[in-house]
Parts: C-alpha cells; structure tokens; sequence
C-alpha cells in the first residue's frame, strides 16, 4: 500500500496500539528552562527513573539574556529557572549545552545544527515549535509538561494518530519570496486553526527549492495553522544539510543511514485526508496586521474592514484593530514601525542573517525606529556570521548585535516592547502582548523586516 | 490527579474566539517552577488595568471591571464558556495550571487548539467540544450578568441546565482517565516489557538512531 511519509514514520515508531490511541516510542527529547522543572518533580516524587538519558539533550533558551552574559541572569526568577536545568541535568546525568556553551541557542535552532535532528526520528520537545524539526522528514511533536515527564520515564508518548494534509505549493516563487512569505500566505489560506488534527506535509516545486533552513521556518510556522507537526520528504538538501553535523551517524554508519533516509518520501499515489493547492507564483511579501497569524496580507494590501466579515471573525477583526491601533483600509505600508526584531526559531539562522545583511548593506536604520536588533539562534550561527562580517554590516547600519536566545520572540527575558509600539517581527507570534504588554507586533520575513529598519515602513523588496 | 465525576457551577462568559496561551497566562509568570499558584494570574493582561509582575500581591493590582472574571455574579464559577480555537498558541501546561488554579474544572467551546486540549486532561480539567448553536445558546443565556448555572456529567456524558440535558462526545480513555484520577505514566509503565522488546528491535534496525 502507498504511505504518506507520516504514516512511515508513525508506524515505525508503534510500540502497542492501545483502545483507540498508540504508544509510540520517542528517539529525541530535547528540553529546555521553561517547561521541564514540574516534569523532573514529577519524577523525583514518585521515584521513578528516566528510561533513556542518551536521547535528551537540554538548553536554557528563552530567560537567558541577550546583552553581557558574562554578567550572569539579573532577573532572580529566571536565574532560577536557569539554575534548577542545571541541577537536573547533573543529578540525572544529561548532555546540557549550558548558557555560556559556545553550541547554547533556541533550542530549535541547535538540535538541527548539532545533528540531534535526524530523518525519520520521532522529536518531543515542551515546546509547540518542535514542529521546526519535520524539515528534516521527521516525526516532531509539541508536547506539555505532562508528557515531558512521561517520555522522561518511559521513552513514550500516547497518541492519536494524526490526519495527513498535503499543502502543494506548486510553481516557483518570486525572487526574494522566502519561506516565512509562504507560511504566512498558507496560514492566511487555511487559518490559524485550519490544520487542527493534521499532520502537514509541504510538497511541490516552491518547497523542494527551499534550503534546510527555510524548510525549518515553513515548519516551524505549521503549528500557527493549527497543525501538531509540519514536515517535508528527504532529498539530497536534507542529507547535505547533515553530513557531518557532529552528532550525525558518521562513517559506514552514516552510508546505512543514508540509504534508509532515502525511503523518507511519500509513496506515489499516497492518499492524504486532505490536500490544499497553493500557487508559488502569486505569493507576495507578506505582513500581518492583526493579532493572530492569519491576519495577514500582501505587502501591497490594505487592513481588511471588519464590517464585511461575518459572524465571530467579524468581531476579532475589531478587538484585533482596536488593538493594533490600525484603521480599516488603511494601506499595509502607512503601518507606523518603533521597533524591528531580527531572530526567534522561525529566522536566526545563517541564512536568515546572510539575507536580511544584504538588505541592510551600506545602509542606515531610519531615524524613526528607536530600536532595530539582531538576535542570531545559536552561539554557533552568531560565530559564523561574525566571520562573515554579517555584524559589522548590522551594526554600521545602526542594528543592535546580541547573545543568542528566544530575547523579544516572548519577551520572557529584559527584550521587550512597550506599550503601543509596532514592531516588525521575524518571530512566529503576533497575539496581544507577546513581545511585551501592549505591544504590537507585525510578522515579517528577516528582508522585509530589514528593509522595515532602512526605511522606517513596509516596504516591497522586490522593488528595492 | 482530582478525579472528576461531576461539576456544577456557575458559567464564566468569555466572548472572545482564539484565546491563545499567553493571554490565558502571560510570559511574566511562567517563570514559577511549581505547578500552583498561577490562578491569580490567569487572564493577568485583560483582568488588571496594569502591568502584572509574578510575587506582586493580588491586593496592589487594579482591577479591569469591566473584565468577566471580576464581575461579582461570576464570582467562584467553575465552568468557562468560550468560542472557537481556545487555548492556541504554546504548549505550556502553565495554560491549564492556571485555570485549574483559579477553579476552574471545565471548558465549553465549540473548538479547542489540539494540543491544550491534550493538556487539560492530564490535569483534570474536562474541555467540553460543543456545536455552535449550543455556544450560542449558552452565551444567551449568561451574557450581561445572567448567571447561568450547568451541571456536567462526565459518566453519563451530559450537559445539564435544569430544563435541558445535552450529551457531550468525549474519548472513552480520556474519560476513564479523569473519572478514575489516573496518572498515564503509571499505566505506561505497565508495558515496560513491551517498550523494552521494542527498544531492542528498533536498535538493531536503526542503529543510528540510538547510538549517542
Ligand atoms: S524563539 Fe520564540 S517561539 Fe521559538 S522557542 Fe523561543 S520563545 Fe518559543
């Protein structure tokens, strides 16, 4: 029978059906600060032990702050929280990349990075954007705090198996349309909860041209269509991407590995639940105007009058324009900008910086912005961009160059807006105080929202 | 985990389709390393009129009135009316913590995000999946401080409003699970065996995979 890649790895990964749901076996776990302290109490009060150290690696991400780390955390709370990943990894033994490890970043950025990401695996992290790592046409799932603790004492999970959607987007894009244009255009196509139960997979022409690391924003990005994984089959991109990644099988190892990975593809006639076309070619630079992901438009729109929507959506157009402060028809580029964030799991990789970097080139951020900054996702992305000389470009410009981690994506550490300020985002989240109480965020590609900085309002970068 | 059988109350209004995680309970306070004391700040941005820090007492905030959660009708409910996609956003159980917290023990809305939804019950709350005529009545009836009050029914799966009853759908394990109080990691471990014969096969199939 034809199977979809998520049936292939879903069956691979049965361990017993139960009534009407599966235990299946976990091979990564990664975890960070935020959702694991309740999950290892859990596992001290009751005695119990962790079934396989050697599938978890840890790192503190989203309290870490971004500016003088030598200084140590400031904030107390977060400091514990920080503090209480470190102890739990030495008493239980884990591989921790800690704050100040060269390999530290979002943990979604260093898994990929380190070769932890592998084809085929089944990846649990305590955190919905776990979906980044289907990329590599794995299995990778956000989970609860609940379920950290229960992958940590049985290496399992309990699950439903999920419908396949298939999102086509078939075509080429346009030049300088990236990965985050198309997952926004397919969010603002299908709706935040419009893969709710699903699976993704992403196929078509537009999708097998992207680079690993815009495979990992459109995956990324599923779980704001409601999806619980996104992935994309295995091509030569994938296994380039790997080779040699220093937790990557090595040597003969890695030729059988290759070899397995290489059946990581959708059979021909897979029959998916669901299938929704999208053409590459109209896609356009976009921007969100709104407080939820799917409120998103071309570059060149306009904000959308709440009175010719219908029912509820009516009435969250107006709570989202009242509080955007934005006013119906008005047109994407009139958006007033106070900050610009570069970064987040969705856009801090190398490419990322390398292409907003040549936006910024020989240029200056607008006066009108009070805050433009660059948060690369690992220590590793930001070493290699300061070979580059991707810093230098930045901070001429009048960009600020920072420590790696979550910083403004959730405003968790001292990153944040204020109240009223809009703010161009290459984050994965626009919801109501998100990057600080009251703050306004638009999500961008990493160019658009360089282009933002030069010019102190959306522009179109395919005319600059 | 507190079993649920029954729980009859008071419903909560909360007219707002996709609430999302952070404004169930904002950033600031997720920096707890317990899984109590986050009722206060559930709902934190639109309960207070002013910026919430986690260890401020409850006494210094400035209450929103306007807020359903500080209405004195709805004082002490323990259902939470809602519309669609609630709980969107993160997968943080610090969403469903806080609910719990505050005394909540059930949700009704016409849709809920998967993976909160997952989440509630391994915490005792039941989340209700109800049509969309039914979200509107209810909401009829407990808008502009009406006060309506419901009794559910986990075993016999009903909705009951003192006239009507209403049966509700919900996945028997799940249901099993709350009624029983059960822990899922217990019962997990009752197939280490069978983890175990798993693990051995997968490792000579795949040995990449589990070679550190
Ligand atoms: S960068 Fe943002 S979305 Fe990504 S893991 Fe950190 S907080 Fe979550």
């Amino acid at each position: 029978m034809a199977l979809t890649l998520y049936e292939k790895i879903f069956n691979r990964h049965v361990v017993k059906k139960l009534d009407d749901s599966y235990l299946i076996y976990i091979d990564r776990h990664l975890i960070h600060e935020v959702t694991s302290p309740q999950a290892f109490d859990g596992i001290r009060l009751n005695n119990r032990k962790i079934w396989r150290t050697d599938s978890i690696v840890a790192v503190p991400d989203h309290n870490v702050p971004t500016l003088d780390r030598k200084k140590g955390i400031q904030d107390p709370i977060s400091k514990i929280q920080v503090d209480t990943l470190d102890s739990n990894c030495a008493e239980f033994g884990l591989n921790q990349f800690k704050m100040n490890d060269i390999r530290q970043g979002i943990v979604h950025v260093i898994g990929p990075e380190q070769g932890l990401t592998l084809p085929g695996m089944t990846i649990v992290c305590g955190d919905s954007h776990t979906s980044t790592h289907g990329a590599f046409g794995a299995l990778a799932m956000g989970i609860g705090t609940s379920e950290v603790e229960h992958v940590l004492a049985t290496q399992c999970l309990i699950v439903k198996k999920l419908k396949t959607l298939q999102i086509n987007v078939y075509g080429k894009t346009q030049n300088y349309i990236t990965a985050k244009d198309i997952a926004l255009a397919v969010i603002g196509h299908i709706g935040t909860a419009g893969g709710t139960g699903f699976a993704i997979e992403f196929t078509g022409e537009a999708i097998t041209d992207l680079s690993m690391e815009g495979r990992m924003t459109l995956c990324n990005m599923a779980i704001e269509a409601g999806a619980r994984a996104g992935m994309i089959a295995v091509d030569d991109t994938t296994i380039g991407y790997l080779e040699d990644r220093p937790y990557a099988p090595q040597g003969k190892m890695w030729e059988a590995a290759v070899s397995d990975w290489r059946l990581l593809v959708s059979d021909k006639g897979a029959i998916f639940d669901k299938v929704v076309n999208i053409d590459a070619t109209m896609i356009e630079p976009q921007v969100t105007w709104g407080t939820s992901p799917e409120m998103v438009s071309s570059v060149l729109g306009f904000i959308p009058d709440p009175e010719s929507q219908l029912g509820s959506k009516k009435t969250g157009y107006k709570q989202a324009l009242e509080y955007m402060n934005l006013k119906p028809k008005m047109s994407i580029s009139d958006i007033p900008i106070d900050r610009v964030f570069i970064g987040s799991c969705t856009n801090s990789r190398i490419e990322d910086l390398r292409n907003a970097a040549k936006i910024v080139q020989s240029k200056k951020v607008s006066k009108s912005i009070k805050q433009a900054m660059v948060v690369p996702g690992s220590g590793l992305v930001k070493m290699q961009a300061e070979k580059e000389g991707l810093d230098q470009i930045f901070i001429e410009a009048g960009f600020e160059w920072r420590e790696p981690g979550c910083s403004m994506c959730l405003a968790m550490n001292a990153d944040r807006l204020e109240a009223g300020e809009h703010c161009a985002s290459t984050s994965n989240r626009n919801f109501e105080g998100r990057q600080g109480q009251g703050g306004r965020t638009h999500l961008v590609s990493p160019e658009m929202a360089a282009a933002a900085a030069i010019y102190g309002k959306f522009v179109d970068i395919r005319n600059l | 985990m507190e079993k649920y059988t029954k729980n009859s109350g008071i419903v909560i209004p909360l007219d707002r389709a996709n609430v999302d995680t952070d404004a169930i309970i904002p950033k600031q306070f997720l920096k707890s390393v317990k899984k109590t004391g986050f009722g206060k700040n559930l709902f934190d941005e639109w309960r207070y009129l002013d910026h919430g820090e986690p260890d401020q007492a409850e006494s210094s905030r400035q209450i929103n009135p306007d807020f359903v959660l500080n209405q004195s009708c709805y004082k002490d409910a323990t259902i939470l009316l809602t519309r669609e996609n609630f709980g969107c956003g993160s997968s943080r159980e610090h969403a469903p913590w806080a609910i719990l917290d505050y005394g909540i023990r059930t949700i009704l809305a016409p849709s809920f995000a998967d993976i909160f939804y997952g989440n509630c019950f391994k915490n005792g709350i039941l989340p209700i999946l109800i049509s969309d005529e039914l979200t509107q009545i209810f909401f009829d009836k407990s808008q502009n401080k009406k006060v309506l009050r419901l009794e559910i029914d986990l075993e016999n799966q009903k909705i009951i409003d003192g006239i009507n009853e209403y049966h509700f759908e919900i996945d028997e394990f799940k249901k099993h699970c709350l009624l029983e109080g059960l822990d899922d990691i217990g019962m997990t471990l009752q197939n280490a065996k069978d983890i175990e014969l798993f693990e051995t096969n997968y490792k000579q199939k795949f040995p990449w995979l589990t070679k550190e």
